[in-house]
């Protein structure tokens, strides 16, 4: 684990590997809950979790390097099942990329155990780790102008599905109905870091 | 009963509604927004004898035209420009009685960028997640107002502000941004930290509410390739491939790829709002990159 400050209030915290940022995730989760840690964002993402709003950085600095990483906690929240039509317009350039039919991509997709590593890019926007690292694909080369709301992509070792209509440079391998933000529901997003995922396959 | 509501009659280039954001939910995705220049918004609402929470109009370079359905005390401040009710002229940065029907004219910055507009009450449209703020990168919260908008607005919360002057800071002819060294400050070269802390660079047309981007002599990177997504905080200095900053103000996306070279200090944020296109930065180091302490393995 490395420290790295970010001007007076912040402290972006490294670590190697995604699992171990989403063990971290926790961990800080874990701490700010028991009273323990005193922070306004706590931002998990790729390999950091960034945490915003701290009154003494250095001191939680000097703090984690007394810790050891604990390891991925079991998920708490219930698996979110998310239906899909694995009809998206990329499906045939993900099979071969994969070098399997498309019905397998589905197969293979719809079978993999799929957690929220961190969110971003838009509300309830969330990355999805879960696939085995022999399924990472390329973003498109040219990104689309507008990816419809409900678009199930894939870009390197992750699976995402668009909240709202934007554009997008992910490999779109189907579609879903499920609403990914609403800020009239509680709570908005449906997807939070640390939730566990299942894609379900259903008929176009 | 009265209609306590506001008609936009013209709604100017840019007229957003903003309070003091949506802080706290950054790990969803979700940009804090509010008003870029937090200190004049606060100011006016004191001066309508709002709350610092109320929610406030912020315009853009060619202000906005209003008309109260019932009779209100506004505050115009932020950028100086002209103030008129009924095409009569009317003070800025002070509490100005509008009367029900009459209109209110906040006219172009005679210089600076955004005028803030309080009205007696606030601003009360839905608040989504706690904030009234029109988030411009997510759309999140009212959409920027367009003629025809009619506003809600709360019940005068009390007595307007008794003021004789107000003292306001003048917009920025050149902007001096103190900065402490990014968590990726080692992704450039040691010349390219000498060349972002002692060339002058300019306000780019191209900024806007999600970042104050610049223009001048390119940053030279020492590390190639990508960095995997990370945690964005509010004043971190951006460094995109083209080597020009861009420094993230309120609607900054909350992850980004581009790798922080610095953070400005946030006390120097508001009057990055007030900067016009072409306005002289210089970022001025509070302490140097190599060798600090801080950064540790833990």
């Amino acid at each position: 684990m490395r420290a790295l400050p970010v001007g007076d209030r912040a402290l972006l915290v490294e670590v190697s590997t995604d699992e171990e940022a989403q063990a971290l995730h926790a961990d800080l989760l874990r701490r700010r809950a028991e009273g323990s840690l005193s922070v306004r964002e706590i931002v998990p993402a790729a390999r950091t979790v960034l945490l915003d709003g701290l009154e003494d950085p250095s001191r939680l600095a000097a703090q984690l390097s007394g810790t050891r990483l604990p390891s991925v906690p079991p998920p708490v929240a219930e698996v979110v099942e998310i239906a899909v039509r694995y009809d998206g317009p990329d499906l045939a350039d993900v099979a071969e990329l994969w070098g399997v039919s498309p019905e397998e991509v589905a197969r293979v997709h719809a079978s993999a155990d799929f957690r929220v590593a961190f969110c971003g890019f838009a509300p309830g926007f969330g990355y999805l780790t879960g696939l085995p690292a022999r399924y990472g694909v390329p973003r498109r080369a040219t990104p689309r102008t507008t990816v419809p709301a409900g678009s199930v992509g894939l870009a390197g070792p992750y699976t995402g599905v668009y909240p709202r209509s934007s554009p997008g440079g992910w490999q779109l391998i189907g579609t879903t109905d499920a609403v990914l933000w609403d800020h009239a529901r509680v709570p908005a997003a449906l997807l939070s870091p640390g939730t566990p995922v299942r894609f379900v396959p259903v008929d176009s | 009963m009265t209609d306590r509501a506001l008609v936009v009659v013209r709604a100017g280039a840019l007229t957003t509604v903003q309070d003091l954001g949506r802080p706290g939910h950054a790990h969803l995705g979700v940009p804090r927004s509010g008003a870029l220049d937090a200190p004049a918004a606060a100011l006016m609402n004191r001066l309508v004898g709002n709350p610092p929470e109320a929610a406030v109009l912020e315009t853009t370079l060619n202000g906005c035209d209003l008309r109260p359905r019932s009779a209100v005390t506004v505050a115009v401040g932020g950028a100086p420009c002209p103030v008129s009710v009924d095409g009569r002229p009317a003070p800025w940065g002070a509490p100005v009685h509008v009367p029900a029907g009459a209109l209110l004219s906040v006219g172009t910055a005679v210089s600076g960028v955004r005028a803030y507009v309080a009205v007696s009450g606030g601003v009360t449209v839905e608040p989504v997640l706690g904030s009234r703020s029109t988030d411009l990168l997510s759309g999140l919260g009212p959409p920027p107002l367009t003629a025809g908008t009619v506003l809600p607005l709360g019940k005068p919360y009390g007595l307007p502000a008794r003021v004789d002057v107000v003292p306001q800071p003048s917009p920025p002819a050149e902007l001096v941004l103190r900065v402490t060294p990014g968590p990726r400050d080692d992704w450039f070269t040691a010349a390219a930290w000498r060349t972002f802390t002692t060339h002058t660079y300019r306000v780019s047309s191209a900024s806007n509410r999600i970042g104050l981007r610049t223009e001048g002599p390119a940053l030279e990177r020492a590390i190639g390739g990508e960095l995997p997504s990370e945690g964005m905080v509010l004043g971190a200095v951006q460094v995109p491939p083209d080597g020009s900053p861009v420094v993230f103000l309120a609607d900054h996306p909350t992850t980004g790829g581009y790798p922080v070279i610095a953070v400005v200090h946030p006390k120097d944020l508001p009057t990055t709002a007030q900067a016009t296109p072409g306005t002289p930065v210089r970022f001025v180091p509070t302490c140097t990159p190599r060798g600090r302490g801080e950064r540790r393995n833990l």
